[in-house]
């Protein structure tokens, strides 16, 4: 698993608050049993008419194809837990997500596939907006080490629950392998709590 | 920081390590699957070579998928049916149990934990649902969790988390009459918005939730992430310990008198310190309905819809704006009067005996309007039966309603059943979402089981105290 420090490219803005993970990937694509085609699927309804023709989204702006960092308002990703989320953007290209906040199960999975989730403040998310539409071939930098993002000759605070921004800066984002080392305390936790089949511990 | 909390008690006796990156690895009581977002983790397994660690604290179901028409298989969505079979195969190769149609208890996740008494006050619950904080009515950290998360819990029965803050959310007094659990947490939700309780486990307290039943409980911690927090929970007291006592899987005989000690014990203590406090009054709460696209959006049934205009120059105004260019209705309208297409009753905010017998009081001797599609679905194959035996489905369908098979349904599009092009639907759901029920334009509004039935059997909406006055108008 690969140590996370820094990720450079180019950004897109989706404007808005409260953009709902059924937004970001509509219900009747979580009917697949494997994530192989979300990439296909991110803002589906908002990219593609009924009859397939192209509405205005910024996924679907030649400016926008190959960006890495995503910028976005408060609460993006609230709603259903639905990892197929993150996996469509992942798989889209997006490799951080810069926002004033996030949903919180999406901010968790985003964590687990390695993808920096990063608030910032809503001016500077704004900031950042503006420079991703004025200048969409300008990259930038989001640094997990110095906890910023570095925009030309603009550098932007952001933060994340620090035990999250370790595992990804360390390289133990996928936690199975952490958990699995303590599997002797689990068991006590297991003997020491009660069950779900109603026997008295 | 929070002191003497339910969620500091249960978290703590649940923590296993402090992980290396400072995360708390938390032991995970009862892990519930559903056939959506486990079949990817099934995977990870298999690349992995893992199995499941306590197959005998997992269970598994089937309920987004599921048609609530006909059931007989192969379903005829060659997608669903390949769903169907993977849960099967998945819950077969690694020793989980599935409660499917054949056991007679399947149902929506958060339907069928509490009725079989499988969520117990002061456990841990997971699931790969966002409405996975229902469970917290029985005094449970429950929430929901990610595909790569389910991956672990399976291989782990841990999570590696991050703490929360408490915010402890009192609501005194009592409510009026047609003011039911569901109008508390839309009213919760418009109050403390969507995103409030971002980082925040909620406490539900005062005498509102005092009085409240265990269904009622429900109701609202199957919202609180709609009001952004990923728990919800209410102290575990007399009423949580009536419920559970004979449920298939509670604890018996002598094993019940430790574990009601246990589980009294666990609650919040009298001296407990929040992260913060807010209060509302019962009296203030009346029957609600949302006008727009996040479930923050709604007004008491008898106001007229917001002006955008008079919003602080935020994110709420520019939601209010989706929210009006989505839902093709105007500032300054009255909400009562909104047409409606489609009431639908169920979910699983909304799908248990109380919310059935509530709406068919409604719809009793009346009959749903000429043009409206209305239709009930059990959140369960047991409620399903408790209600028929009460006759209930009679009540509904000589109203009009067609009466179904259990299952998530019209709640979100991944099923047969979905809002066809603009169609406004009234429903007893959580989420009014742009897309949520399956057509990208239809028009979702979020209200009470009994809310809905008065708004299929007037066509539109209106308020639930009007046809309580009149009675039934044969």
């Amino acid at each position: 698993m690969s140590r996370i420090t820094q990720i450079t490219g180019r950004a897109v803005p989706v404007v808005g608050d409260d953009v709902d993970t059924d937004r970001i990937v509509p219900a009747r694509y979580l009917k697949e049993i494997t994530f192989s085609r979300m990439g296909q699927y991110p803002f589906f309804d908002e990219r593609f008419g009924p009859d397939g023709e192209t509405k205005d989204h910024p996924f679907n702006k030649p400016q926008y194809q190959g960006a890495a960092i995503l910028v976005a308002n408060a609460n993006f990703g609230c709603g259903s837990s639905r990892e197929h989320a993150p996996q469509a953007l992942l798989r889209w290209g997006i490799k951080a997500i810069v926002g004033e906040s996030f949903g919180e199960i999406f901010a968790g999975n985003c964590a687990m596939l390695g993808v920096p989730a990063l608030a910032a403040s809503r001016g500077d998310v704004g900031t950042l907006q503006k420079r991703a539409r004025e200048t969409p071939a300008a990259e930038l930098t989001v640094d997990l080490e110095a906890m910023v993002v570095r925009a030309g000759s603009l550098t932007v605070k952001v933060t994340m629950p620090e035990s999250r921004r370790r595992a990804l800066v360390e390289g133990t984002w996928d936690s199975t392998a952490l958990l699995m080392a303590n599997a002797g305390l689990v068991a006590a936790a297991a003997a020491r709590l009660p069950h779900p089949s109603g026997s008295g511990r | 920081m929070a002191q003497g909390t339910l969620y500091n008690k249960v978290w703590d006796a649940h923590t296993v390590a402090v992980l290396p990156t400072g995360q708390t690895q938390l032991f995970i009581g009862l892990h519930l699957v559903h056939e959506v977002t486990s079949p990817q983790a099934f995977d990870m397994l298999r690349e992995r070579g893992l199995k499941v660690a306590y197959p005998d604290r997992t269970f598994a179901t089937a309920d987004h998928i599921v048609p609530t028409m006909s059931q007989a298989r192969p379903f005829r969505d060659g997608q669903a049916e390949q769903m169907m079979s993977a849960v099967e195969r998945n819950t077969k190769e690694f020793s989980v149990r599935f409660l499917d149609f054949a056991s007679g208890r399947q149902g929506i996740v958060h339907v069928i934990g509490p009725e079989l008494g499988l969520t117990q006050p002061g456990m841990t619950v997971a699931c790969g649902d966002s409405h996975t904080s229902t469970h917290g009515a029985f005094g449970t950290l429950a929430f929901g969790i990610g595909t790569s998360q389910i991956r672990d819990v399976l291989a782990t029965q841990s999570l590696a988390m991050e703490p929360m803050k408490v915010r402890r959310v009192e609501v005194n007094g009592k409510l009026g009459p047609g003011v039911t659990p569901k109008d508390v947490a839309l009213f919760l939700i418009n109050r403390l918005g969507v995103k409030g309780g971002i980082g925040h486990a909620y406490e539900y307290a005062g005498q509102v939730f005092d009085q409240m039943t265990m269904e009622g409980r429900m109701t609202v911690c199957n919202m609180a992430i709609e009001g952004g927090a990923r728990i919800g929970y209410v102290n575990p007291d007399e009423t949580t310990f009536a419920f559970l006592k004979g449920r298939e899987h509670a604890p018996k005989g002598a094993d019940w008198d430790k574990a009601v000690a246990r589980w009294k014990s666990v609650a919040s203590d009298a001296d407990a310190v929040y992260d913060d406090v807010v209060k509302f009054n019962a009296a203030d709460i009346e029957p609600m309905v949302t006008w727009g696209v996040t479930p923050a959006q709604s007004v008491g049934v008898l106001q007229t819809l917001p002006d955008p205009e008079k919003m602080p120059d935020n994110g709420d105004r520019q939601s209010a704006l989706l929210a009006y260019r989505h839902m093709k209705l105007k500032p300054g309208q009255k909400a009562r009067d909104i047409a409606i297409n489609v009431a639908f009753i169920g979910s699983c905010t909304n799908g248990r005996m109380s919310d059935l017998r509530a709406a068919a009081a409604v719809v009793k001797g009346r009959k749903v309007a000429a043009g409206v599609h209305a239709f009930v679905v059990p959140g369960s194959m047991q409620v399903r039966k408790e209600a028929m035996a009460e006759g209930l489905d009679h009540v509904f369908t000589a109203a009009g309603f067609e009466w179904r098979e259990a299952g998530c349904s019209l709640c979100l599009g991944m099923n047969t059943d979905q809002l066809k092009g603009d169609q406004v639907s009234a429903s007893s759901s959580n989420r009014n979402f742009i897309g949520r029920q399956g057509s990208p334009t239809g028009r979702t509004l979020l209200m009470s089981p009994a809310m809905v039935a008065a708004a299929a059997i007037a066509g539109h909406v209106v308020d639930v105290r009007e046809l309580a006055q009149t009675g039934a108008s044969k």
